[in-house]
């Protein structure tokens, strides 16, 4: 029996290992949403008229959440609006070896430009400056390549900004209110991004002098684990005036724990911008007060700025003749007041 | 779990260590075969370990470091309910865990088999079929990736482990492939209302009375019948098992069904808890239900199991992450502690183990 024991304690570090894995491939989007009717309705970045005919090869990972697939579809539909785009689309995988094999595909078929949104930007650099140098310019999509030379224009998301502007939303409904606590649900700790929203909102809450971060809690953007988390911070904090949470989806469980508890004693503000979470606003009858976006309609947004890239255009509205080499997204603060405009870029 | 006081009474406490804690040894000829046949029988319900006690005695203190250090939330009536409320879903998957790895296997993709009961019964068309449908559904997913993995391993001569990393991988695929990602949203109110305060009997809320009706079931299982006497035997020697006349492949297709129907139950319970299905549900169940299992007592190596052991374990693991969050802890903090109590509890098994060789 003993003889065995050493490769059964394996068996268990095995486990650990495989799990450890599949964690890591499950939560390297920041929204596990999806979205079936993009916000292709507004205007264009570039100019709209047809011009010379261009063809993008579009590399995102696998969809294994739905943000990632609001992704996707924000790029389809955006693409089909154009009568002279072509999209060569890529199956998507978190698989970096994979990733770098589909990029040289596309590299090799001679697109005009390339959109990559890499499953590992650090990881994916070396990919990106292959097809620079082959003469393909690189939009850039969210996570960003290690080196600027990989790149021809960057375009993401603001995860400092969504934290700032969560903060500084909580800190205006709260500056009166002396001796405030505040309670943060943040996303998975491994994360870069996690750490950003935090640094972000902490930033934000040293304006209001009145206000204190009492307790924060991590959770792994799913809703088993916000509703976990919540309920136990629920346990620790008796009483508290406003929680962020950085994550609408694992908002859903959050949602969940703070209805069994039977607490309405604060104000909660959500991240990313699904649809559920901005219906709940709307209606007005819960917690949740408001959500800070970060929208995957910047799928549809690296599309424009692949189509000027290859017709050599500039961005209407700009002064200068080329687009910008980056472009970060505004962390809007969606509110009761202004969430009839946001509703079309929800995501299921 | 049920008769502490008789640990009080152990009477041999030189051959408690290495014998079942409270598997029944009886007086059948099955489990003679099962170890090296030094055990020496008492009274099933006088066979409380050192482990089982040492367990208990970590639980103990772990509730006085809460009452200590968070003394008016750690103790109030809400968070007790909340602990046992936590406990309860991975105590479940970790109760079909202790019979797998009691015979000698080893099941990876109960994390897995939660995250595609509770997603396929959340989908809008069994929930159109109210609390029973949902109940069903999930249940039989579960029994039915069990199936899978007994029929794999006692038949398909597949080792447990691959053949469950293979259902790992295919259930958590097949979720992904049914929800797009999506959180599936429950809308039946008779689910939902199970996870509410107005629901709870006596104040126990009704996931606990699921636990507890597990874990009674699962204790008499093993301990108090033919179906427990044979698991362990397979586990310490299925060779000596097959020639004592136990249809050791049909008592592995069993215990792999049984440990996906604890999946199925687990499902059906994380979706009163989180008012949804999704993909992403079940995520490291694995790693923590044999973790429980294992610090419990029971031998990865087979041969000895105790539900008693991996309900104390998990307890642990549970007040451990409550006592965390309470003192608001660093998830790394918390992590760091949680593998140095996995590593300390292997450790001590294999000291405990080799003595008991000697």
């Amino acid at each position: 029996m003993s003889r065995t024991a050493p490769s059964r304690r394996g068996l268990l570090f095995g486990t650990a290992a495989v799990s450890a894995g599949a964690l890591l491939t499950a939560c390297t989007s920041n929204e596990p949403k999806q979205q079936e009717q993009p916000a292709a309705g507004n205007t264009p970045a570039a100019e709209d008229k047809p011009g010379k005919p261009v063809t993008i090869g579009f590399a995102g990972p696998q969809a294994d959440h739905g943000w990632l697939n609001a992704i996707n579809q924000n790029a389809r539909s955006r693409a089909a609006t154009y009568s002279d785009v072509t999209l060569e689309i890529t199956e998507g995988s978190n698989d970096t070896a994979a990733q770098i094999g589909q990029v040289q595909t596309l590299i090799n078929k001679k697109v005009d430009v390339l959109v990559i949104l890499p499953a590992d930007g650090k990881a994916l650099t070396q990919v990106g400056l292959q097809a620079m140098r082959a003469g393909i310019p690189v939009v850039n999509l969210d996570r960003v390549f290690a080196s600027p030379q990989a790149y021809r224009c960057w375009i993401g998301g603001d995860n400092y900004g969504m934290g700032l502007n969560a903060g500084t939303y909580i800190g205006e409904q709260l500056k009166d209110k002396p001796n405030a606590k505040v309670v943060e649900l943040a996303g998975l700790d491994n994360l870069e991004l996690t750490r950003q929203r935090t640094q972000g909102f902490d930033d934000a809450l040293k304006n209001y002098p009145n206000i204190t971060k009492v307790a924060r809690q991590a959770a792994d953007f799913t809703v088993e684990s916000g509703q976990a988390k919540m309920a136990q911070l629920l346990q620790a904090q008796p009483a508290f005036d406003a929680l962020w949470n950085h994550d609408d989806d694992q908002g859903v469980g959050a949602l969940r724990a703070i209805a069994q508890a039977g607490r309405d004693d604060f104000l909660m503000v959500g991240g990313a911008g699904a649809k559920s979470a901005m219906d709940a606003i709307k209606a007005g009858t819960g917690v949740l007060k408001a959500t800070v976006l970060y929208p995957p309609t910047m799928a549809a947004s690296a599309i424009d700025l692949a189509r000027a890239l290859g017709q050599g255009k500039g961005v209407g509205g700009l002064a200068e003749l080329e687009i910008p080499s980056s472009l970060t997204l505004y962390s809007a603060v969606v509110t009761k007041e202004n969430v009839d405009d946001y509703l079309p870029t929800g995501f299921n | 779990m049920t008769q502490p006081a008789s640990a009080a009474r152990k009477d041999a406490p030189m051959s408690a260590a290495e014998s079942s804690s409270d598997s029944a040894s009886g007086s059948t000829s099955d489990t003679s075969s099962g170890t090296a046949g030094k055990r020496t029988r008492r009274p099933a319900l006088m066979r409380w370990d050192v482990r089982s006690l040492s367990l208990l005695g970590v639980l103990v203190a772990l509730v006085a470091v809460g009452g200590v250090t968070q003394p008016d939330s750690f103790l109030a009536t809400s968070n007790l309910q909340l602990v046992l409320t936590q406990a309860s879903v991975i105590g479940v998957v970790t109760v079909g865990m202790t019979f797998v790895i009691t015979s000698g296997g080893i099941d990876l993709s109960v994390g897995a088999i939660v995250a595609l009961a509770s997603v396929w019964a959340t989908t809008v068309a069994t929930q159109e079929f109210g609390f029973a449908g949902i109940l069903f559904t999930a249940v039989l997913v579960g029994v039915g990736c069990g199936l899978v993995n007994g029929l794999l391993i006692a038949y398909g001569g597949m080792v447990p482990f691959i053949a469950t990393l293979a259902m790992l991988a295919s259930a958590r695929g097949l979720a992904l492939q049914i929800t797009d990602g999506r959180t599936q949203m429950v809308t039946v109110t008779e689910v939902l209302d199970l996870g509410v305060k107005d629901a709870y009997v006596l104040g126990v809320p009704p996931l606990v009375l699921v636990f507890a009706a597990v874990t009674v079931v699962g204790w008499l299982l093993l301990n108090r019948t033919t179906f427990g006497r044979r698991t362990v035997a397979v586990g310490g020697n299925a060779e000596a098992a097959r020639l004592a006349g136990i249809d050791v492949r049909r008592q592995r297709l069993y215990l792999y069904l049984f440990s996906g129907l604890c999946c199925g139950i687990a499902a059906f319970m994380l979706i009163v808890l989180a008012g949804s299905g999704q993909n992403t549900n079940g995520n490291l169940y694995e790693l923590d239900a044999i973790a429980a299992a294992i610090i419990g007592g029971t031998l990865l190596s087979g041969g000895r199991g105790t539900i008693v052991g991996s309900v104390l374990g998990v307890l642990i693991f549970t007040t451990i992450t409550n006592i965390f969050a309470l003192n608001n802890l660093e998830t790394a903090v918390q992590q760091i502690a949680k593998g140095a109590i996995i590593v300390a509890a292997v450790l001590v098994q294999r000291r405990t183990l080799r003595g008991g060789d000697a």
